[in-house]
Protein backbone atom coordinates (compact mmCIF):
# COMPACT_ATOMS: atom_id res chain seq x y z
CA UNK A 1 0.00 0.00 0.00
CA UNK A 2 1.50 3.12 -1.23
CA UNK A 3 -0.65 5.77 1.18
CA UNK A 4 -0.93 4.59 4.63
CA UNK A 5 -2.82 7.54 6.38
CA UNK A 6 -5.89 8.72 5.64
CA UNK A 7 -8.78 11.09 6.82
CA UNK A 8 -11.31 8.89 7.89
CA UNK A 9 -15.34 9.84 7.75
CA UNK A 10 -16.99 7.24 9.07
CA UNK A 11 -21.11 9.23 8.18
CA UNK A 12 -23.63 9.13 10.24
CA UNK A 13 -24.84 5.14 9.68
CA UNK A 14 -22.04 3.60 11.14
CA UNK A 15 -22.36 5.41 14.44
CA UNK A 16 -24.97 2.96 14.90
CA UNK A 17 -27.08 1.01 12.38
CA UNK A 18 -23.64 -0.12 10.83
CA UNK A 19 -21.57 0.01 13.54
CA UNK A 20 -20.09 -3.40 12.77
CA UNK A 21 -18.88 -1.59 9.33
CA UNK A 22 -16.96 0.35 11.65
CA UNK A 23 -15.91 -1.91 13.99
CA UNK A 24 -14.35 -4.41 11.24
CA UNK A 25 -13.09 -1.22 9.65
CA UNK A 26 -11.19 -0.45 12.24
CA UNK A 27 -9.91 -3.93 13.11
CA UNK A 28 -8.58 -4.75 9.49
CA UNK A 29 -6.95 -1.53 9.12
CA UNK A 30 -4.72 -1.90 12.03
CA UNK A 31 -3.57 -5.12 10.94
CA UNK A 32 -2.94 -3.74 7.30
CA UNK A 33 -1.20 -0.83 9.42
CA UNK A 34 -2.98 1.84 7.75
CA UNK A 35 -3.79 4.58 10.13
CA UNK A 36 -7.36 5.85 10.05
CA UNK A 37 -7.79 9.20 11.60
CA UNK A 38 -11.43 10.18 12.28
CA UNK A 39 -11.87 13.40 11.38
CA UNK A 40 -12.31 15.61 14.23
CA UNK A 41 -16.27 17.19 14.00
CA UNK A 42 -16.84 15.77 10.98
CA UNK A 43 -21.03 16.66 9.69
CA UNK A 44 -23.42 14.76 8.04
CA UNK A 45 -22.88 14.65 3.88
CA UNK A 46 -25.95 15.36 2.87
CA UNK A 47 -27.02 12.01 1.89
CA UNK A 48 -29.36 11.78 -1.30
CA UNK A 49 -32.49 13.86 0.91
CA UNK A 50 -30.70 17.02 0.95
CA UNK A 51 -29.74 17.36 -3.20
CA UNK A 52 -33.49 16.86 -2.99
CA UNK A 53 -33.88 20.26 -1.50
CA UNK A 54 -31.11 22.35 -1.99
CA UNK A 55 -27.76 21.85 -3.87
CA UNK A 56 -25.80 24.42 -2.54
CA UNK A 57 -26.51 23.49 0.64
CA UNK A 58 -25.41 20.39 0.47
CA UNK A 59 -22.13 20.76 -1.51
CA UNK A 60 -21.60 22.95 1.17
CA UNK A 61 -22.06 19.98 3.90
CA UNK A 62 -19.41 18.26 1.96
CA UNK A 63 -17.13 20.63 1.70
CA UNK A 64 -16.71 21.16 4.86
CA UNK A 65 -15.40 17.75 5.72
CA UNK A 66 -13.01 18.23 2.37
CA UNK A 67 -11.65 21.17 4.05
CA UNK A 68 -10.97 19.58 7.61
CA UNK A 69 -9.40 16.72 5.63
CA UNK A 70 -7.34 19.25 3.99
CA UNK A 71 -6.52 21.52 7.19
CA UNK A 72 -5.32 18.04 8.77
CA UNK A 73 -2.98 17.09 5.00
CA UNK A 74 -4.69 13.93 4.53
CA UNK A 75 -7.26 12.09 1.80
CA UNK A 76 -10.38 11.14 3.23
CA UNK A 77 -11.81 7.86 2.93
CA UNK A 78 -15.15 7.02 2.71
CA UNK A 79 -17.08 3.58 3.88
CA UNK A 80 -20.45 4.24 3.31
CA UNK A 81 -20.93 4.57 -1.29
CA UNK A 82 -23.70 7.42 -0.62
CA UNK A 83 -21.04 9.92 1.70
CA UNK A 84 -18.73 8.73 -0.86
CA UNK A 85 -20.04 9.87 -4.04
CA UNK A 86 -21.52 12.97 -2.36
CA UNK A 87 -18.00 14.05 -0.93
CA UNK A 88 -16.00 12.85 -4.18
CA UNK A 89 -18.71 14.74 -6.60
CA UNK A 90 -18.84 17.78 -4.85
CA UNK A 91 -14.66 17.70 -4.47
CA UNK A 92 -14.70 17.70 -8.61
CA UNK A 93 -17.30 20.71 -8.97
CA UNK A 94 -15.44 22.40 -6.35
CA UNK A 95 -11.81 21.95 -8.22
CA UNK A 96 -13.32 22.86 -11.55
CA UNK A 97 -15.47 26.08 -10.87
CA UNK A 98 -14.00 28.37 -8.77
CA UNK A 99 -17.18 30.66 -8.47
CA UNK A 100 -18.86 27.60 -6.38
CA UNK A 101 -15.53 27.26 -4.19
CA UNK A 102 -15.63 30.98 -3.77
CA UNK A 103 -18.94 30.75 -2.59
CA UNK A 104 -18.63 27.82 -0.09
CA UNK A 105 -15.50 29.03 1.05
CA UNK A 106 -17.61 32.23 2.11
CA UNK A 107 -20.00 30.27 3.94
CA UNK A 108 -16.87 28.23 5.35
CA UNK A 109 -15.19 30.79 7.38
CA UNK A 110 -17.29 31.40 9.84
CA UNK A 111 -16.44 27.53 11.02
CA UNK A 112 -12.49 28.91 10.07
CA UNK A 113 -12.19 26.58 7.58
CA UNK A 114 -11.45 27.09 4.09
CA UNK A 115 -11.07 24.10 1.06
CA UNK A 116 -8.51 25.06 -1.94
CA UNK A 117 -9.18 21.25 -3.33
CA UNK A 118 -5.71 19.90 -2.30
CA UNK A 119 -7.09 16.09 -1.35
CA UNK A 120 -8.95 13.43 -3.25
CA UNK A 121 -11.86 10.76 -1.55
CA UNK A 122 -11.36 7.45 -1.88
CA UNK A 123 -14.25 4.87 -1.15
CA UNK A 124 -12.76 1.98 1.41
CA UNK A 125 -13.03 -0.27 -0.44
CA UNK A 126 -10.65 1.13 -3.31
CA UNK A 127 -7.95 1.53 -0.70
CA UNK A 128 -8.14 -1.76 0.60
CA UNK A 129 -8.38 -3.34 -2.95
CA UNK A 130 -4.98 -1.53 -3.76
CA UNK A 131 -2.24 -3.72 -2.26
CA UNK A 132 -3.98 -7.35 -2.52
CA UNK A 133 -0.68 -9.29 -1.95
CA UNK A 134 -0.32 -7.50 1.32
CA UNK A 135 -4.13 -8.11 2.20
CA UNK A 136 -3.54 -12.28 0.98
CA UNK A 137 -0.15 -12.22 3.24
CA UNK A 138 -2.16 -11.20 6.32
CA UNK A 139 -5.36 -13.85 5.33
CA UNK A 140 -3.97 -16.35 7.77
CA UNK A 141 -7.68 -18.09 8.08
CA UNK A 142 -8.69 -17.86 4.68
CA UNK A 143 -12.46 -17.88 4.13
CA UNK A 144 -12.27 -21.43 2.13
CA UNK A 145 -15.44 -22.64 0.76
CA UNK A 146 -17.32 -19.62 1.12
CA UNK A 147 -19.29 -18.82 -2.17
CA UNK A 148 -19.76 -14.64 -1.61
CA UNK A 149 -21.34 -12.56 -4.22
CA UNK A 150 -19.48 -9.66 -4.28
CA UNK A 151 -22.46 -6.79 -4.24
CA UNK A 152 -21.13 -3.28 -6.08
CA UNK A 153 -24.64 -1.24 -5.92
CA UNK A 154 -24.30 2.20 -7.42
CA UNK A 155 -22.61 4.78 -5.95
CA UNK A 156 -19.30 3.17 -5.53
CA UNK A 157 -18.86 3.18 -9.22
CA UNK A 158 -21.00 5.93 -10.68
CA UNK A 159 -21.71 8.19 -11.77
CA UNK A 160 -18.01 8.12 -11.50
CA UNK A 161 -15.57 6.76 -14.31
CA UNK A 162 -12.96 5.32 -12.51
CA UNK A 163 -9.06 5.67 -13.94
CA UNK A 164 -8.25 2.31 -14.29
CA UNK A 165 -11.40 0.46 -14.27
CA UNK A 166 -14.31 0.51 -16.14
CA UNK A 167 -17.78 1.07 -14.75
CA UNK A 168 -19.49 -1.36 -16.05
CA UNK A 169 -16.96 -4.23 -15.54
CA UNK A 170 -14.99 -4.21 -12.55
CA UNK A 171 -13.28 -6.92 -11.06
CA UNK A 172 -11.59 -5.24 -7.90
CA UNK A 173 -14.50 -7.10 -5.16
CA UNK A 174 -13.93 -10.16 -6.68
CA UNK A 175 -10.28 -10.07 -6.42
CA UNK A 176 -10.29 -8.89 -2.46
CA UNK A 177 -12.52 -12.00 -2.10
CA UNK A 178 -10.26 -13.84 -3.55
CA UNK A 179 -7.71 -12.68 -1.67
CA UNK A 180 -9.13 -13.58 1.46
CA UNK A 181 -9.63 -17.14 0.30
CA UNK A 182 -13.29 -17.02 -0.69
CA UNK A 183 -14.94 -17.90 -3.76
CA UNK A 184 -16.64 -14.94 -5.72
CA UNK A 185 -19.41 -16.10 -7.61
CA UNK A 186 -21.09 -14.86 -10.50
CA UNK A 187 -22.97 -12.31 -9.60
CA UNK A 188 -25.01 -11.07 -12.73
CA UNK A 189 -26.81 -7.91 -10.76
CA UNK A 190 -23.71 -6.96 -9.00
CA UNK A 191 -24.22 -3.24 -10.04
CA UNK A 192 -27.77 -3.05 -9.86
CA UNK A 193 -29.36 -0.48 -7.19
CA UNK A 194 -30.76 -1.79 -4.51
CA UNK A 195 -33.71 0.77 -4.42
CA UNK A 196 -31.39 2.91 -1.48
CA UNK A 197 -34.03 5.31 0.33
CA UNK A 198 -37.13 4.18 -1.97
CA UNK A 199 -37.44 1.58 0.84
CA UNK A 200 -38.88 4.50 2.49
CA UNK A 201 -40.26 6.54 -0.19
CA UNK A 202 -41.48 3.91 -2.63
CA UNK A 203 -40.98 0.66 -0.50
CA UNK A 204 -43.25 -1.27 -3.32
CA UNK A 205 -40.93 -0.26 -6.15
CA UNK A 206 -37.57 -1.00 -3.73
CA UNK A 207 -38.39 -4.42 -2.10
CA UNK A 208 -39.11 -6.02 -5.53
CA UNK A 209 -35.46 -4.81 -6.24
CA UNK A 210 -34.30 -6.30 -3.14
CA UNK A 211 -36.03 -9.23 -3.90
CA UNK A 212 -34.55 -9.64 -7.50
CA UNK A 213 -31.24 -9.36 -6.30
CA UNK A 214 -31.63 -11.49 -3.81
CA UNK A 215 -32.89 -14.41 -6.41
CA UNK A 216 -29.82 -13.61 -8.39
CA UNK A 217 -27.54 -14.25 -5.88
CA UNK A 218 -29.27 -17.48 -4.85
CA UNK A 219 -29.26 -18.60 -8.18
CA UNK A 220 -25.82 -17.72 -8.96
CA UNK A 221 -24.93 -20.06 -5.74
CA UNK A 222 -24.13 -17.58 -3.23
CA UNK A 223 -23.54 -18.57 0.50
CA UNK A 224 -23.51 -15.21 1.47
CA UNK A 225 -23.75 -11.16 -0.31
CA UNK A 226 -20.69 -9.06 0.74
CA UNK A 227 -21.35 -5.29 0.97
CA UNK A 228 -19.83 -1.99 0.88
CA UNK A 229 -22.48 0.23 2.11
CA UNK A 230 -24.63 0.52 5.06
CA UNK A 231 -27.82 1.13 3.08
CA UNK A 232 -27.38 -1.95 0.57
CA UNK A 233 -26.71 -4.13 3.79
CA UNK A 234 -29.80 -2.63 5.15
CA UNK A 235 -32.06 -3.12 2.41
CA UNK A 236 -31.13 -6.44 1.80
CA UNK A 237 -30.42 -7.69 5.06
CA UNK A 238 -33.16 -6.14 7.62
CA UNK A 239 -36.04 -5.69 4.72
CA UNK A 240 -35.54 -9.37 3.98
CA UNK A 241 -38.75 -10.70 5.68
CA UNK A 242 -40.76 -8.09 4.14
CA UNK A 243 -39.58 -9.34 0.79
CA UNK A 244 -40.97 -12.74 2.02
CA UNK A 245 -43.99 -11.57 2.82
CA UNK A 246 -45.00 -9.51 -0.04
CA UNK A 247 -43.87 -12.08 -2.33
CA UNK A 248 -44.30 -15.25 -0.61
CA UNK A 249 -40.53 -15.99 -0.87
CA UNK A 250 -38.49 -17.76 1.82
CA UNK A 251 -35.29 -15.93 1.39
CA UNK A 252 -32.62 -16.23 4.40
CA UNK A 253 -29.40 -14.77 2.32
CA UNK A 254 -26.85 -13.38 5.28
CA UNK A 255 -25.51 -9.99 4.21
CA UNK A 256 -22.03 -8.90 5.98
CA UNK A 257 -19.62 -5.82 5.00
CA UNK A 258 -16.55 -6.71 3.10
CA UNK A 259 -14.50 -5.70 6.16
CA UNK A 260 -16.22 -8.29 8.51
CA UNK A 261 -15.32 -10.87 5.59
CA UNK A 262 -11.41 -9.30 5.41
CA UNK A 263 -11.60 -9.63 9.28
CA UNK A 264 -12.25 -13.01 10.12
CA UNK A 265 -9.66 -13.59 7.48
CA UNK A 266 -6.97 -11.94 9.32
CA UNK A 267 -8.21 -14.01 12.47
CA UNK A 268 -9.98 -11.41 13.82
CA UNK A 269 -12.30 -12.88 16.61
CA UNK A 270 -16.20 -12.24 15.21
CA UNK A 271 -16.90 -10.27 18.29
CA UNK A 272 -14.70 -6.97 17.45
CA UNK A 273 -15.69 -7.11 13.69
CA UNK A 274 -19.31 -7.11 14.68
CA UNK A 275 -20.42 -10.30 14.29
CA UNK A 276 -23.51 -11.53 16.05
CA UNK A 277 -25.52 -8.16 15.27
CA UNK A 278 -26.87 -9.22 12.13
CA UNK A 279 -30.51 -10.42 11.35
CA UNK A 280 -29.37 -13.55 9.53
CA UNK A 281 -26.71 -16.12 11.08
CA UNK A 282 -23.38 -16.01 8.69
CA UNK A 283 -23.45 -19.81 6.21
CA UNK A 284 -21.42 -22.42 7.47
CA UNK A 285 -18.08 -21.77 6.06
CA UNK A 286 -18.34 -18.30 7.92
CA UNK A 287 -18.86 -19.90 11.41
CA UNK A 288 -16.09 -22.13 10.84
CA UNK A 289 -13.85 -19.63 10.15
CA UNK A 290 -15.60 -17.88 13.05
CA UNK A 291 -14.51 -20.46 15.35
CA UNK A 292 -11.17 -20.45 13.78
CA UNK A 293 -10.33 -16.64 14.86
CA UNK A 294 -11.41 -17.16 18.19
CA UNK A 295 -8.55 -19.37 19.47
CA UNK A 296 -5.61 -18.04 16.90
CA UNK B 1 -35.65 43.66 -23.91
CA UNK B 2 -36.88 40.67 -21.66
CA UNK B 3 -37.28 37.20 -23.00
CA UNK B 4 -39.46 34.66 -21.57
CA UNK B 5 -37.68 31.52 -20.40
CA UNK B 6 -38.89 28.32 -21.47
CA UNK B 7 -39.72 25.42 -18.82
CA UNK B 8 -36.45 23.69 -20.42
CA UNK B 9 -34.02 26.26 -20.17
CA UNK B 10 -35.23 26.56 -16.36
CA UNK B 11 -34.98 23.25 -15.97
CA UNK B 12 -30.98 23.37 -17.53
CA UNK B 13 -30.73 26.15 -15.24
CA UNK B 14 -30.92 24.34 -12.29
CA UNK B 15 -28.66 21.91 -12.98
CA UNK B 16 -25.60 22.96 -11.72
CA UNK B 17 -23.86 19.13 -11.92
CA UNK B 18 -24.51 18.46 -15.26
CA UNK B 19 -22.36 20.30 -16.46
CA UNK B 20 -24.48 22.08 -19.14
CA UNK B 21 -26.09 18.79 -21.58
CA UNK B 22 -29.52 20.33 -22.06
CA UNK B 23 -32.16 17.94 -22.30
CA UNK B 24 -32.55 19.26 -26.50
CA UNK B 25 -29.81 17.01 -27.08
CA UNK B 26 -31.43 13.88 -26.44
CA UNK B 27 -31.96 11.79 -29.48
CA UNK B 28 -34.32 9.61 -27.89
CA UNK B 29 -32.89 6.31 -28.21
CA UNK B 30 -34.72 4.74 -25.06
CA UNK B 31 -31.11 3.43 -23.20
CA UNK B 32 -31.93 5.32 -20.17
CA UNK B 33 -35.86 3.74 -20.00
CA UNK B 34 -34.47 0.64 -20.47
CA UNK B 35 -31.70 0.75 -18.14
CA UNK B 36 -33.42 2.29 -15.19
CA UNK B 37 -34.21 -0.59 -12.55
CA UNK B 38 -37.22 1.46 -11.46
CA UNK B 39 -38.45 2.02 -14.58
CA UNK B 40 -41.48 -0.80 -14.62
CA UNK B 41 -43.05 1.43 -11.10
CA UNK B 42 -42.55 5.21 -13.02
CA UNK B 43 -45.70 6.63 -14.28
CA UNK B 44 -43.15 8.10 -17.17
CA UNK B 45 -40.17 6.77 -17.64
CA UNK B 46 -36.71 8.68 -17.95
CA UNK B 47 -37.08 9.02 -22.18
CA UNK B 48 -40.56 10.30 -22.18
CA UNK B 49 -39.88 12.28 -19.31
CA UNK B 50 -36.93 14.06 -21.06
CA UNK B 51 -39.11 14.75 -24.28
CA UNK B 52 -41.68 16.03 -21.78
CA UNK B 53 -39.42 18.32 -20.41
CA UNK B 54 -37.81 19.46 -24.36
CA UNK B 55 -41.05 20.17 -25.37
CA UNK B 56 -41.91 22.60 -22.80
CA UNK B 57 -44.67 20.68 -21.03
CA UNK B 58 -44.51 21.97 -17.60
CA UNK B 59 -48.26 20.96 -15.99
CA UNK B 60 -47.36 17.55 -16.97
CA UNK B 61 -44.01 17.00 -15.72
CA UNK B 62 -45.33 18.77 -12.58
CA UNK B 63 -47.60 16.03 -12.52
CA UNK B 64 -45.76 13.50 -12.63
CA UNK B 65 -44.37 11.05 -10.15
CA UNK B 66 -41.48 9.02 -11.95
CA UNK B 67 -38.54 11.43 -10.45
CA UNK B 68 -39.61 11.34 -6.85
CA UNK B 69 -39.07 7.59 -7.68
CA UNK B 70 -35.46 7.49 -8.80
CA UNK B 71 -33.31 6.33 -6.82
CA UNK B 72 -30.00 8.35 -7.84
CA UNK B 73 -28.11 4.74 -8.91
CA UNK B 74 -26.83 6.54 -11.91
CA UNK B 75 -26.92 3.64 -14.50
CA UNK B 76 -29.01 5.55 -16.98
CA UNK B 77 -26.07 8.67 -16.27
CA UNK B 78 -23.37 6.34 -17.11
CA UNK B 79 -25.15 4.89 -20.19
CA UNK B 80 -26.88 8.00 -21.80
CA UNK B 81 -24.88 8.28 -25.71
CA UNK B 82 -25.17 11.48 -25.59
CA UNK B 83 -23.88 12.26 -21.91
CA UNK B 84 -27.16 13.80 -20.26
CA UNK B 85 -26.72 13.16 -16.88
CA UNK B 86 -30.17 11.94 -16.04
CA UNK B 87 -29.84 11.40 -12.20
CA UNK B 88 -28.89 14.51 -11.34
CA UNK B 89 -32.13 15.93 -13.75
CA UNK B 90 -34.09 13.73 -11.67
CA UNK B 91 -32.84 15.81 -8.70
CA UNK B 92 -32.62 19.06 -10.59
CA UNK B 93 -36.95 17.83 -10.88
CA UNK B 94 -37.39 16.93 -7.28
CA UNK B 95 -35.91 20.68 -6.24
CA UNK B 96 -37.50 22.19 -8.59
CA UNK B 97 -41.30 20.90 -7.16
CA UNK B 98 -40.42 21.42 -3.57
CA UNK B 99 -39.60 25.19 -4.52
CA UNK B 100 -42.20 25.36 -6.03
CA UNK B 101 -44.65 23.78 -3.58
CA UNK B 102 -46.04 21.72 -6.06
CA UNK B 103 -46.26 17.64 -5.99
CA UNK B 104 -48.69 14.72 -5.95
CA UNK B 105 -49.91 15.44 -2.03
CA UNK B 106 -49.04 11.75 -1.69
CA UNK B 107 -45.60 11.32 -2.38
CA UNK B 108 -43.67 10.51 0.97
CA UNK B 109 -40.22 11.59 -0.73
CA UNK B 110 -40.78 15.37 -0.41
CA UNK B 111 -41.81 15.15 3.56
CA UNK B 112 -38.74 12.66 4.12
CA UNK B 113 -36.34 14.84 2.56
CA UNK B 114 -37.76 18.32 3.96
CA UNK B 115 -37.48 16.14 7.97
CA UNK B 116 -33.88 15.06 6.81
CA UNK B 117 -32.90 18.51 5.89
CA UNK B 118 -34.13 20.02 9.38
CA UNK B 119 -32.39 17.41 11.52
CA UNK B 120 -29.24 18.07 9.81
CA UNK B 121 -29.58 22.26 9.92
CA UNK B 122 -30.14 21.78 13.84
CA UNK B 123 -27.68 19.07 15.25
CA UNK B 124 -25.61 18.61 11.84
CA UNK B 125 -25.53 14.59 11.75
CA UNK B 126 -28.97 12.85 10.68
CA UNK B 127 -30.71 10.58 12.78
CA UNK B 128 -32.82 7.75 12.17
CA UNK B 129 -35.72 7.84 14.69
CA UNK B 130 -36.68 11.25 13.69
CA UNK B 131 -36.40 10.24 10.05
CA UNK B 132 -39.02 7.44 10.29
CA UNK B 133 -41.70 9.63 11.99
CA UNK B 134 -41.87 11.76 8.44
CA UNK B 135 -42.98 8.47 7.18
CA UNK B 136 -45.08 6.02 9.11
CA UNK B 137 -48.20 7.63 9.68
CA UNK B 138 -48.61 7.39 5.82
CA UNK B 139 -48.40 3.40 6.22
CA UNK B 140 -50.89 0.79 6.32
CA UNK B 141 -51.43 -0.76 9.05
CA UNK B 142 -49.82 -4.37 8.01
CA UNK B 143 -46.74 -1.82 6.96
CA UNK B 144 -46.39 -0.53 10.43
CA UNK B 145 -46.42 -3.51 12.34
CA UNK B 146 -43.90 -4.81 9.58
CA UNK B 147 -41.92 -1.66 10.06
CA UNK B 148 -42.45 -1.60 13.91
CA UNK B 149 -41.10 -5.12 13.84
CA UNK B 150 -37.73 -3.96 11.89
CA UNK B 151 -37.42 -1.36 14.59
CA UNK B 152 -37.32 -3.80 17.31
CA UNK B 153 -35.17 -5.89 16.44
CA UNK B 154 -32.85 -3.15 14.66
CA UNK B 155 -33.07 -2.30 19.07
CA UNK B 156 -32.78 -5.56 20.42
CA UNK B 157 -29.51 -5.80 17.77
CA UNK B 158 -28.06 -2.57 19.19
CA UNK B 159 -28.41 -0.90 15.75
CA UNK B 160 -30.53 2.08 16.89
CA UNK B 161 -29.64 5.13 18.24
CA UNK B 162 -30.65 6.26 21.91
CA UNK B 163 -29.88 9.77 21.47
CA UNK B 164 -29.19 11.71 18.69
CA UNK B 165 -25.69 13.06 17.45
CA UNK B 166 -24.78 16.53 17.01
CA UNK B 167 -21.45 17.62 15.90
CA UNK B 168 -19.26 19.78 18.28
CA UNK B 169 -18.95 23.35 16.28
CA UNK B 170 -22.91 23.55 16.03
CA UNK B 171 -23.08 27.32 16.26
CA UNK B 172 -20.43 27.75 13.90
CA UNK B 173 -22.31 25.34 11.60
CA UNK B 174 -25.08 27.31 11.85
CA UNK B 175 -23.48 30.57 11.06
CA UNK B 176 -22.35 28.53 8.11
CA UNK B 177 -25.58 27.42 6.98
CA UNK B 178 -26.47 30.69 6.95
CA UNK B 179 -24.60 32.54 4.65
CA UNK B 180 -25.81 30.38 1.84
CA UNK B 181 -29.99 30.71 2.71
CA UNK B 182 -30.93 33.13 5.48
CA UNK B 183 -33.18 30.14 7.44
CA UNK B 184 -35.31 31.09 10.42
CA UNK B 185 -34.09 29.70 14.24
S1 LIG C 1 -30.21 7.66 -23.02
FE1 LIG C 1 -29.81 9.85 -23.36
S2 LIG C 1 -30.13 10.16 -25.55
FE2 LIG C 1 -31.04 8.16 -25.04
S3 LIG C 1 -33.22 8.64 -24.63
FE3 LIG C 1 -32.15 8.72 -22.67
S4 LIG C 1 -31.55 10.87 -22.42
FE4 LIG C 1 -32.09 10.58 -24.57
S1 LIG D 1 -30.66 7.29 -11.79
FE1 LIG D 1 -32.87 7.24 -11.53
S2 LIG D 1 -33.70 7.46 -13.59
FE2 LIG D 1 -31.56 6.90 -13.83
S3 LIG D 1 -31.57 4.68 -14.04
FE3 LIG D 1 -31.27 5.11 -11.85
S4 LIG D 1 -33.32 5.13 -10.94
FE4 LIG D 1 -33.58 5.27 -13.19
Amino acid sequence: MTQKKFAYFPGCSLEKMAESYHLSTVEIARVMGMELKELEDWNCCGATAYFHVDELLAHTLCARNLAMAEKEGLDLVAPCSGCYKNMHACNAHLKKDHDLADHINFALEEDNLRYDGKIKVHHLIEVFSEDLKEVKAKATNPLTGLKVAPYYGCQILRPRKFEHENVEEPRYFEDLMSAIGATPVDFLLRLRCCGAALIITNRQAALSMVRNLLQNALDSGADVIATACPLCQVNLECYQEMVNTEFGTKFSVPVFYFTQLMGLSMGIPAKRLGIGTEFLSPPAAMLAACRKAAVV
Amino acid sequence: MSTTVTFSREIANLLHAAGGTPVSACMQCGTCSGTCPVGDFMDVRPQRLIRMIDAGLKDKVMATRAFWYCASCYQCTVRCPRGIDIAELMYGLKRYTIWKNQYPEDLIGPAFSETFVKTIVRTGRSYEPVLATSYFFTLGLKEMLAEAQNATMLMLKGRLPVLPARIKRLENFKRMIKRIIPIGD
